[in-house]
């Protein structure tokens, strides 16, 4: 165990490629999602396999049953009225799209614009997970600070910290917790590089070039699948992290992000 | 007192317009524009040369759907199709030494590549099917390419509201391997809705560059002057993007 660290006590807790990395990865995300449930809504259909059209069978689809949205998944049908299928647009009436207008980039349904924004994105959200990958390994940050140490891969530890994160006990060590850790990594070594190959996928021009693309998914459906079940995972960690902030003190967070000190509670 | 529903209400609203406002700025699509060109760099850097994935008889579409339009409203094409494209010949023309006009049974009689590839729509979905026709490679190479041609238009008999549907595609692109005009799909004469008598097949790209019902291809040297001047129907109509690879 470490010593523990004082309450009041100022540490350096954010590198500056953490905090630049965190904000403009936070942004350009933002606009992928939006930009991306645009491109959704033009065919608010996933299936697995190599293709998949109006004539064959999703898995999930996301409409509308006469004036009340819909989600069928896996055979089982949700009213979802409001927010999936059919929802309110901007002058109240109800618009038939999967996601609804706020949620999309543009507003309105546009696929043009939405492929402007997602594509124009997407060689960013790259660059910066190149170049933050790169500094995290190089640096040293990823062995230091993410990956779990020798004990925290015990049942117990992990249990422990489960049941601490219950009791809403976290926040106050100065390291990463277990939890803490898994999710960061979930993000940086699974969720982001498997929606930057899953979406280079789904190219017609790139697939010609790595075949494999498609195909370690068992086809380019099934990418565009994967695609989406890895954008969900994002914004499922979004919400989550959201919560954990509020619950650890908004402020003390927000600040160690932006001005790299934080403060030790 | 503003309630907390209120409040995010109005936090969304202001969400939603900042992002339309960005969306209308000119210089924010400008960049994203010139960011979404760096996809074309990258395929053509890492497969100008490659060959899209063939499929085998297994793997294709038990339907393949048949997506815009599924007819021509263009009289001539009418006629034709009475006639079931006896009469109908392709017009190759434009910056070429010798145009050229090639009736069904001339393209029937080339040498003909047959391929199963997979169809996929700029919406999402995707279909295989199977194409047979001549390669269109060496077509433009009979009308002989003069200096200055560098892109194939593709102009077609069928329209949207009276704008008609056209095409284009650079030489790279033209003289692909997998670039066909198909006549045949599945194993029979190309139907109606799918673009009888021909549909170009450019495989490393989206749906709206596999022109259907093409009635002539003109190689020229610039998109600029024609129709909207982006180079497609769908390019001038929604903004898509011309190169389709992605």
């Amino acid at each position: 165990m470490e010593d523990p660290v004082p309450a009041g006590t100022w540490v350096r807790r954010h590198a500056l490629a953490t905090r630049l990395w965190h904000w403009a990865n936070a942004a350009v995300l933002a606009g992928l999602l939006m930009s991306g449930l645009m491109i959704f809504n033009a065919h608010p259909r996933l299936y697995w396999g190599e293709y998949g059209a109006n004539f064959d069978v999703p898995w999930l689809e996301i409409g509308a049953i006469g004036e009340r949205g819909a989600v069928s998944l896996g055979g089982r049908t949700f009213d979802t009225t409001g927010v999936l299928g059919v929802s309110r647009g901007a002058d109240g009436s109800p618009v038939a799209l999967a996601f609804p207008e706020w949620a999309t980039i543009p507003s309105t349904y546009n696929l043009a614009d939405g492929r402007l924004w997602h594509l124009g994105l997407a060689p960013l959200l790259v660059a910066l997970w190149c170049g933050y990958g790169a500094w995290m390994v190089a640096g040293g940050h990823l062995k230091r600070n993410l990956w779990p140490r020798n004990g925290e891969w015990k049942p117990a530890h992990i249990a422990r910290d489960v049941l601490d994160h219950l009791r809403l006990r976290f926040g106050s060590g100065v390291r990463y917790n277990i939890l803490q850790k898994l999710a960061y990594l979930a993000v940086l070594l699974v969720l982001l590089p498997l929606v930057i190959v899953t979406g280079l996928a789904m190219a017609p021009g790139m697939d010609a070039a790595w075949p494999w693309l498609t195909e370690v998914w068992g086809g380019r459906q099934s990418a565009r699948s994967v695609h989406f079940l890895c954008a969900s995972g994002l914004v499922g960690f979004f919400i989550v992290h959201i919560v954990m902030v509020v619950l650890a003190g908004p402020v003390r967070e927000v600040r160690a992000m932006v001005t790299g000190w934080w403060r030790v509670r | 007192m503003i309630s907390r529903r209120g409040l995010i209400g109005a936090g969304a609203g202001l969400l939603v317009a900042g992002c339309d406002r960005m969306n209308a700025a000119p210089e924010v699509r400008g960049t994203l524009e010139e960011l979404g060109g760096l996809h074309k760099r990258a395929q053509r850097l890492l497969g100008r040369h490659a060959l899209a994935r063939e499929y085998g008889v297994g793997a294709m579409s038990p339907v393949f759907r048949a997506n815009g339009n599924t007819e021509a409203g263009d009289p001539v094409w009418r006629q034709h199709l009475a006639e079931g494209f006896s009469r109908w010949a392709l017009q190759v023309g434009g910056l070429v030494h010798r145009p050229l006009a090639l009736p069904l049974s001339a393209l029937q009689a080339m040498p003909q590549r047959t391929q199963i590839t997979r169809h996929d729509c700029v919406e999402g979905w995707s279909a295989i099917g199977q194409w047979q026709g001549p390669r269109l490679g060496p077509i433009l190479a009979a009308a002989g390419l003069l200096p200055a041609a560098r892109y194939a238009v593709f102009h077609c008999a069928d329209d949207f509201g009276g704008d008609p549907y056209y095409e284009s595609i650079d030489l790279i692109e033209a003289f692909h391997p997998q670039t066909i005009l198909a006549w045949r799909m599945n194993g029979a004469p190309l139907r109606p809705e799918h673009g009888a008598p021909l549909r170009l097949r450019v495989e490393r790209q989206l749906g709206y560059k596999q022109a259907k019902y093409v009635m002539r291809i003109e190689l020229r040297e610039t998109l600029a002057g024609l129709y909207g001047g982006k180079g497609g129907y769908w390019e001038d109509a929604a903004g898509y993007q011309w190169y389709a690879g992605i």
